[in-house]
């Protein structure tokens, strides 16, 4: 049996998002977190570690992009340079 | 630590439309991510060329690894141990960046094991002296980041990660190993003569490092449309040679070819014919080292066996009682 | 022409920081010993980390004594080093390994945190930075026997077998009792049964040991002796 693959993520310093910044594999949950730990903070990468079973992420499916994601592409309201404000009413 | 240019050759005259697609995006310099549609040669180009990368680093830290016990000073014990550790996770990465393509750790180190991989050829030689420590940092990382650099824009986005992370940790590398020659250089007669003899058993080998010249390399063609390799195993060779005759000169040491000079007009160092008889039967199994080499990874992997089925089998227990 | 050993100052501070220094850079040199041969990639690289924590506590430790640290660690004898004998003990298989560093991080880590109130600024300084890394090397030793321990019939039994090898070498630990108290409630996780105290080996801080450290030391210092004067 192989041992199962786990993905990391780190989060780099308080304030900020845990990242994905690769993979390890371990037998189990506490292992995982030292190997993620021993093998990517190294050089003072993080201040927090997830592990999460590779197999558990659900991923969309790369031929489903342009459905997914163009849509949104015409939705150009959503974004303030949309509205005209004259100059002179300032920043807003 | 290195990537051969190794990869043999692939015909890929796919005309389909998903194919012309995925050509456009790479020309596009767009980024291949794992789920997408990607020809079969080259996810097989990718897993070979990651696998083989991911190999060298681990077969690599054997030579290096020969002389963590016998650093001469605490100081140097520490980076040097450091440094080894890098390339055992440099080997992590890249495994992890060719299983995205759907192979499993456990195959590829299987691949290895079985001598049905190829590694970076260098790792075959010996580290006799302790000067080879310092001239595998100067001049094997050297060539290795020359290689490296252009990988970190590697079409394939997990290799590229991998290399932009590896990279960016490899750079203490280079300066560790310079400052090992440099000190001997400044050091006792018996030192500055370690250090020479350690560039005259290294230089050849290490222009050997960046593969066959590009007229004899059967892969160059289809590995640049694919944006997995960016400069030619010449081009790459010439500019290590460049960068590395002055460093060398620099400490008084003389490199061990007579053709070597310096060409005003191109600006350019050049050097005299390699062997390339010794590549390819070093390559092929034949080298000082790679029986001793594949002989420590398999005894590593079969000493951890009962290592890996404790771990499993206390993992299912859990499982079972939770 | 060899390069004859240093003479240590018999002053009872640089005595005991060399027995702290002794212990870790023995241990971490045989940690760093797995470096291309451990049972998995991951390992690989936390055991890297448990030596290179230690090689630098041993640093510390030993430029606190005001001495040269290369000096103390290349040009001393055997029998001039005070670290306990279990630290130089060949490493052995990888349950021996890990059962050995779990028995010497808890002693460590017990001393390390009491320690970081001494009276002396310099040993209170390097405590509260070994502190931290031991108590991780208590966490992933102890994972590890307990993993071991109660994993296959196979690992058990390197387990056990390794455990009452290095039994007769933790006699001379510190506050034994309170060391046998952190120690078993992680054998007993392991499945593992704590052998009963018996004969137990010297503690190794009056230079006896065993006849493994000649050869490790003759190993790690062979540069410095062969090359005397000469700068690395």
């Amino acid at each position: 049996m192989n041992t199962p693959l786990w993905e990391v993520f780190i989060r780099a310093r308080n304030g900020l998002a845990h990242r994905h910044v690769g993979s390890v594999h371990a037998a189990d949950p506490t292992m995982a977190l030292q190997a993620a730990r021993d093998v990517y903070t190294r050089r003072g990468e993080g201040l927090s570690v997830w592990v999460v079973p590779s197999n558990a992420i659900v991923a969309s499916d790369p031929a489903d992009r342009d459905m997914l994601f163009e849509p949104t592409g015409s939705k150009i309201y959503r974004h303030p340079t949309f509205y005209e404000i004259p100059e002179d009413v300032g920043h807003m | 630590m290195y990537s051969q240019a190794l990869n043999t050759k692939e015909t890929a005259a796919d005309t389909s439309p998903e194919a012309t697609r995925f050509q456009a995006r790479i020309d596009a310099e767009d980024r291949i991510e794992p789920n997408d549609w990607m020809p079969e040669a080259y996810r097989r180009t990718l897993i070979r060329q990651i696998s083989q990368h991911a190999h060298s680093e681990i077969v690599g830290m054997l030579p290096e690894g020969n002389w963590i016990t016998r650093a001469p000073s605490l100081r140097r014990k520490a980076a040097l141990l450091a440094k080894v550790q890098d390339e055992g996770g440099h080997g992590l990465y890249l495994y992890a960046a060719a299983e995205t393509l759907g192979v499993a750790r456990e195959e590829l180190t299987d691949q290895l094991l079985s001598g049905r991989a190829k590694y970076s050829s260098i790792f075959n030689y010996p580290t006799l002296t302790w000067a080879d420590i310092g001239t595998i940092g100067w001049l094997v990382d050297g060539a290795a980041i020359m290689n490296q650099i252009p990988l970190c824009r590697c079409s394939f986005g997990p290799y590229a990660r991998a290399m932009v992370r590896i990279c960016r940790e490899e750079s203490f590398h280079q300066r560790q190993g310079y400052e090992i020659v440099m000190t001997l250089c400044q050091g006792t007669p018996e030192q500055k003569a370690m250090a020479q003899d350690a560039l005259n058993r290294w230089w050849w080998p290490c222009l050997m490092m960046f593969g066959p010249p590009d007229g004899a390399s059967e892969h160059s063609d289809t590995s640049m449309r694919w944006k997995i390799k960016r400069f030619s195993n010449d081009g790459l060779r010439q500019k290590f040679v460049d960068a590395t005759v002055p460093q060398g000169r620099y400490l008084g040491l003389t490199f061990p070819d007579p053709d070597l000079r310096f060409d005003d007009e191109s600006g350019h160092w050049r050097f005299g014919p390699i062997d390339w008889d010794e590549f390819r039967r070093v390559l092929a199994g034949d080298g000082p080292c790679n029986r001793e080499r594949l002989e420590a990874r398999r005894k590593a992997h079969d000493d951890g066996a009962w290592v890996r089925e404790a771990a499993l089998a206390y993992a299912a227990k859990q499982r079972i009682a939770a | 022409m060899t390069t004859t050993s240093i003479a240590v100052p018999d002053e009872p501070r640089i005595q005991t920081l060399l027995g702290l220094a002794d212990d870790a850079l023995i241990l971490g040199h045989r940690l760093s010993e797995w470096t291309g041969h451990a049972p998995t990639l991951e390992e690989e690289l936390a055991l890297a980390n448990i030596a290179l924590d230690l090689i630098g506590q041993a640093r510390m430790l030993y430029q606190a004594t005001g001495l040269d640290e290369d000096a103390l660690a290349y040009l001393r004898d055997p029998p001039q080093f005070r670290n306990m004998p279990i630290a130089e003990l060949p490493n052995g298989d990888f349950a021996f390994t890990m059962v050995r560093l779990f028995l010497v991080s808890v002693a460590a880590d017990r001393f390390w945190r009491n320690a970081v109130a001494s009276e002396d600024p310099t040993i209170a300084a390097i405590a509260a930075k070994a502190e931290k890394e031991t108590a991780y090397h208590v966490r992933h030793a102890a994972a590890w026997v307990i993993r071991l321990g109660d994993g296959t019939p196979e690992s058990h039994r390197r387990a056990q077998t390794a455990l009452n090898a290095l039994w007769p070498y933790t006699g001379g630990f510190a506050d034994r009792a309170g060391w046998l108290q952190a120690v078993a409630p992680v054998l007993s996780e392991a499945t593992l049964v704590q052998p009963a105290d018996g004969w137990m080996q010297p503690s190794g801080r009056d230079g006896r040991h065993t006849e493994h450290l000649g050869h490790l030391l003759a190993e790690m210092q062979i540069l410095p002796r062969t090359h005397p004067g000469a700068t690395w």
